[in-house]
């Protein structure tokens, strides 16, 4: 037995050897569960989105129908603009905190909660549009549309929710250099409800115009 | 009534194809099933006492050529059989077949006969050895139309029409049914198909063409002044009267059906008057309200459906 | 010092360990140690205990159903009731029933399987449990106000909708569903993060127990497979309660868009119960075949292979919607492929026991009972995939039979051989031999005279999801058969259950591994100790209990502060592939936050139901905010300043002292 517990040791510290070097060692349990989480929500937009071509292409006539027009595409390039950017600060403020500095956490953290609130407050004001002239129950086009911008716009206000957490969390001092986790979780999510505006721009706003 | 609607005793030519792919595949479901059983009762036949330790080996052979190569092989042979019996069931580009309309109703079926331009309910007669296109459609949830013995089901789908064919080889009555949960009387949504030499059904396609005989007196003729007069008429419509309802079924020739009610009862005095007077409690939930009419009334109205040939 | 076996293994951690661990481990007693608990076996045989109550309900639901089919024109319940019964029993069976009661045995037995003291996330894990009771009552309580969902486990539209549909039972259905789906979710995510990082160091890909392998791989498709069927139910209360047009014709909707996301999700929900079921029979085959099971990376590729290709095989259940023949010959393939690897499981455990020497113990005669009648389904299954057979015999009591014979002999017949396997280690009793050979053949006999002439039936043309039939076609016998049957298999039923409910009162106590069991789960007391493991082992082998050199790390690693992990509320963490020990991770303490969250959520779905929006804006925020309270990043006692705390380690592997804080 002594000759096994031998040999294991040396390949334990053969194998233990890289770990000492790179300060976080491998992924957490947390972090893991994120990324599920993050590709359940994935599997969901993608059932959304594919929702949204199934029952345009067994339509017969135009799309969208009943004479409601294509929407138009000035103000969803702003808040693309504005929601793809707002993941820049996201990236600073993941950064900041894991080389400590968390003043500059805190001024990521707080720049990204201003684009995605603005992004958020521009969505209201073309709702706001919108609703003049077709609602959720004229037809399938107008449930489509609000359904699906809705429940992104929903995601966006989850995120802003954590971030605002994790702001007062840092106001308080729950983060430094060694304890950074929820950070990093907070901006995962983020980044994906980011990335899944991008495929909703290309659904809802540039596809009718193919 | 009727023998048993079995997919086994095929009359029609989809269906026949179907029976004899499932005697295909259930002797090669008994071959397997056999053949597991007798290694797990070998398997049980040598077993031992705890504690033994047997020997290893991984087995990884045997779980190859028995789980995935022998498989393999006897699959591929179903899978070309099927793709071979579902190319020649496909829907027949005819352009002379007799085509029929089928509009399914919470819980009865409307049938068309464009060609002729009549409607009928829950009967379709169709001539013996011709090709016929039915052309499927609903007027509230979905449905699905089986004739076990003529051919395979094709659902009835909201917003969609579907099509699909049967050919009966022999005369007789086939007893279909509703295969689609549709609601509280899914249970009692059957029809029937009457095959028939082609003369007798061209005579009938001319009979239902008709409208209703006027009655000449007694009391059908009353029984007629009944229909139109009470709020049957709002619902059903018998051709050549005052009643054009279109929320029932077309009663213009109701006397010579064999069924009412979409198959929940036999087409006699005593059946329809319990079913005028309260059909409510013959078929729970149904469109039709109880019609309280004076006894002297609903014997008239009996005698006047029985006269609609 | 060379350890004997199992119960020598646990008796030698204890000793070395087990006062230093348990310190750290309490068990809370009393109302509040029952609600605020967090320990995965606690939470595992509670979701059993749970699901075979929900499964009790459904199972009257069948008998009277059966009861009302005993003879043509029944009329013993009234048909509106009767499409309740049918709509609840088979929304019952597979989200109340079958997925928690496997859930239940993952949660159990998981932590225990890989070496570990705990559920990556245990309070989501108490979480998830508090949610699928709150669902369950939800749903089932439904059946009291005379509103329990009525349009079939499968509700399909436009006779779900409003117009067709339009008091509460659907609303309760897709609510309902959509409350279950949180717990269900939270539930295959915790597996996930549990198997890839808490595993006993050593414990490489390739010594996962199936078992392991076929929850995690379940864990996966409920992550793919359930949003489909959650957004089609948000999709139709939305319809049926805000005025869209998702699946209303009139309103541009499509009708088959549902069952296109109702099959995504249903046929992967099909594998999604069965695959965990024959994990438990991978488990019982080698113990009682004393020897490891064959081709064991076969296996485990068959598993992994039947999770993807689930997703590729629902249109099989709509080949009768009119879609093009090219679609139907994809599907049919596909359909056909997925019998592969179902196949190669049965003959890896018919080769386990060839090359074995089978022991006739009661779990083992339920994986034999279970391997017969599961190929019985199987052949008629490959009929389905076949489109001409299907588009005959689909809508039919051929379909009842096949996915009873599938569901209750794939998956109930593990489950009960299962429970017997088990029982010892959930409740420190031995159960009746005698008792349990009784329990088996009724159950067999009652199940094959209920579901055989099922089959026939169909063949003769009844169609399913009737609540009557008129006499002289051909039926009345099978049904009679049937419904005798049901009375005989609910007969089998009882038993199982007195023999089990007299074991928990008087069988005698439980040494550690009454089977002599190959995995790790046996190298604990029955039942296990909070803390599971005093010191966790080193895995070398597939079969780690029937391998000297793990059995031995028992005692070796009792010397390692790593495998101790005797510093708190700690278990290990390891590399996802190699099972390399990281660090050790804290994890948290039992807490009612769980259980106030979850009943947030359940005041805003029933007010949701009762269109109490203001309510459920509370019932959410409660829930939100209980959320926000467990997330706050806390410093606890025994972590310096921050959550972790990283001393220099001592090398060899053993780098006693670093930990981190749990996040979940």
């Amino acid at each position: 037995m002594s000759v096994t517990r031998g040999q294991r040791a040396a390949a334990s510290k053969r194998r233990a050897a890289p770990h000492r070097r790179v300060p976080p060692s491998g992924r957490t349990p947390a972090w893991w569960g994120m990324v599920m989480f993050v590709t359940t929500e994935g599997m969901l937009f993608a059932c959304v989105l594919a929702s949204y071509f199934y029952i345009r292409f067994s339509t017969r006539g135009p799309w969208p129908p009943g004479g409601i027009e294509n929407p138009e595409l000035t103000k969803p390039l702003v808040m693309t603009a504005l929601l793809v950017s707002s993941s820049g600060p996201m990236l600073w403020a993941d950064w900041a905190v894991r080389h400590g500095r968390t003043g500059q956490l805190k001024g990521g953290l707080a720049l990204t909660l201003l684009l995605g609130a603005t992004f958020l407050g521009l969505q209201g004001s073309e709702y706001m549009e919108k609703f003049k002239k077709f609602s959720w129950s004229e037809n399938v086009y107008g449930s489509l549309f609000y359904g699906i911008t809705g429940f992104h716009g929903t995601h966006v206000a989850v995120g802003l929710v954590m971030i605002l957490f994790t702001i007062v969390a840092a106001l308080r001092g729950k983060f430094s250099a060694k304890r950074h986790e929820r950070v990093r979780l907070v901006a995962f999510y983020w980044h994906f409800v980011d990335a899944v505006w991008v495929f909703i721009l290309f659904t809802i706003y540039l596809s009718p115009k193919l | 009534g009727g023998a048993a609607p079995s997919t086994l005793s095929p009359a029609g030519v989809g269906a026949r194809r179907v029976a004899g792919l499932w005697w295909l595949l259930f002797g090669i479901s008994v071959v397997v099933a056999v053949l597991v059983a007798v290694l797990l009762a070998w398997v049980m036949a040598r077993r031992t006492r705890a504690g033994v330790h047997a020997r290893t080996g991984s087995g990884r052979a045997f779980v190859v050529t028995m789980g995935v190569v022998l498989p393999a092989i006897v699959l591929a042979f179903v899978y070309a059989v099927g793709l071979r019996d579902l190319r020649d069931l496909a829907v027949p580009r005819d352009p002379h077949a007799l085509v029929i309309e089928v509009v399914g109703h919470q819980w009865w079926w409307e049938v068309r006969y464009p060609a002729s331009g009549f409607v009928t309910a829950n009967e379709i007669h169709v001539p013996t050895g011709s090709t016929v296109r039915l052309r499927l459609s609903t007027a509230d949830v979905n449905h699905s139309f089986w004739v076990p013995q003529l051919a395979v089901k094709t659902d009835l789908i909201a917003g969609r029409v579907n099509e699909m064919w049967l050919r009966a080889e022999h005369d007789g009555v086939y007893r279909g049914q509703c295969a689609e949960y549709c609601g509280l009387q899914h249970g009692h949504m059957a029809f029937h198909v009457i095959a028939q030499p082609a003369a007798e059904f061209a005579s009938w396609l001319a009979g239902q063409a008709r409208p209703a005989a006027v009655p000449a007196g007694g009391a059908p003729a009353r029984g007629l002044r009944v229909l139109e007069a009470s709020s049957c008429a709002a619902c059903h419509t018998v051709r050549g009267t005052r009643a054009d309802g279109k929320v029932g079924p077309d009663l213009t020739h109701v006397g010579g059906r064999r069924f009412l009610a979409a198959g929940a009862i036999p087409n006699t005095p005593g059946y329809l008057g319990g079913w005028i007077s309260d059909s409510q409690s013959i078929k729970p939930g149904n469109a039709m309200p109880p019609q309280p009419l004076a006894p002297e009334d609903l014997r008239s109205l009996i005698a006047y459906l029985g006269t609609l040939r | 010092m060379s350890i004997a076996d199992a119960a020598g293994a646990y008796r030698a951690a204890e000793e070395a360990a087990g006062e230093r661990v348990a310190r750290h481990w309490p068990e809370g007693h009393g109302l509040r140690g029952w609600i605020t608990t967090v320990d995965h076996k606690r939470i595992g045989r509670r979701y059993m205990v749970t699901a075979a109550v929900f499964f009790t309900l459904a199972g009257i639901e069948a008998l009277v159903m059966r009861t009302q089919l005993t003879l043509p024109e029944g009329k013993v319940v009234s048909p509106g009731v009767y499409d309740q019964l049918f709509s609840l029993h088979g929304t019952a069976m597979i989200f109340f029933f079958a997925t928690p009661m496997l859930f239940g045995f993952g949660n159990f037995l998981l932590p225990l399987m890989l070496g570990t003291r705990d559920m990556a996330f245990p309070r989501f894990n108490a979480f998830g449990y508090w949610v699928f009771a709150a669902a369950g009552l939800f749903m089932f309580s439904s059946l009291l106000f005379g509103v329990a969902p009525n349009a079939g486990w499968f509700a399909y539209v436009p006779l779900s909708g409003a117009r067709y549909t339009p008091d509460l039972n659907l609303d309760v259905y897709s609510l309902g569903l959509l409350f279950l789906g949180i717990s269900t979710t939270g539930s295959g995510i915790n597996f996930i993060a549990t198997a890839l990082k808490l595993r006993a160091p050593g414990m490489t890909l390739s010594r996962v127990p199936v078992f392991v392998w076929a929850l995690v791989v379940t864990s996966f498709m409920v992550v793919f497979a359930l949003p489909p069927l959650n957004l089609a139910n948000a999709m139709l209360f939305l319809d049926r309660r805000f005025g869209t047009k998702f699946f209303v014709p009139t309103g541009g909707g499509d009708a088959l868009l549902w069952q296109h996301l109702f099959w995504l999700f249903g046929h992967p929900d099909v594998y999604i119960i069965v695959l965990p079921a024959l994990g438990i029979v991978s488990a019982i085959v080698p113990t009682f075949s004393r020897r490891p099971i064959a081709a064991y990376p076969v296996i485990v590729l068959a598993t992994v292979a039947t999770g993807i290709i689930s997703f590729g095989v629902w249109v099989h259940h709509m080949f009768a919607v009119g879609l093009p023949q090219l679609a139907m010959t994809f599907f049919s393939a596909a359909s056909i492929v997925i019998t592969i690897p179902a196949g190669i499981q049965i003959f890896s455990w018919l080769g386990t026991m060839l090359l074995g020497r089978v022991v006739l113990a009661v779990p083992m005669l339920w994986a034999l009972g279970f391997i017969l009648v599961f190929v019985l389904g199987g052949v008629t299954g490959v009929m389905f995939a076949i489109v001409p057979f299907d588009q005959q015999s689909t809508d039919s009591y051929f379909v009842v039979a096949h996915f009873h014979y599938v569901l209750f002999g794939g998956a109930v017949f593990p489950i009960i051989g299962g429970v017997f396997y088990w029982w010892p280690k959930f409740t420190g009793r031995t159960t009746s031999v005698r008792a349990g050979l009784w329990s088996f053949w009724l159950v067999f006999a009652g199940f094959n005279l209920t579901f055989f002439p099922m089959h026939i039936a169909g063949l003769l043309g009844m169609p399913r999801r009737v609540y009557t039939f008129s006499p002289g076609l051909g039926w009345d016998a099978w049904n009679l058969l049937s419904t005798a049957g049901a009375y005989l298999l609910a007969v089998g039923l009882l038993v199982t259950l007195s023999t089990l409910l007299y074991s928990l009162r008087r069988g005698a106590p439980a040494p550690p591994d009454p089977w002599g069991g190959e995995t790790l789960e046996w190298a604990t007391a029955s039942p296990p100790p909070t803390h599971d493991f005093a010191v966790i082992p080193t895995v070398y082998s597939l079969h780690p209990l029937w391998d000297q050199r793990t059995l031995d790390s028992f005692h070796e690693e009792s010397r390692s502060p790593l495998h101790v992990q005797a510093d708190g509320h700690d278990v290990l963490r390891t590399t996802e592939l190699d099972a390399e020990p990281q660090l050790g991770v804290e994890m948290p303490e039992d807490t009612p936050v769980p259980f106030v969250a979850a009943f947030g959520l359940l005041i805003a779905f029933t007010s949701l139901l009762l269109g109490g929006y203001l309510a459920a804006i509370a019932g959410a925020a409660v829930f939100g905010f209980s959320l926000m309270w467990w997330l706050w990043p806390r410093d606890r006692p025994g972590s310096s300043g921050g959550g972790e705390r990283r001393g220099e380690g001592e090398g060899g592997g053993s780098a006693g002292g670093e930990r981190e804080e749990a996040s979940a």
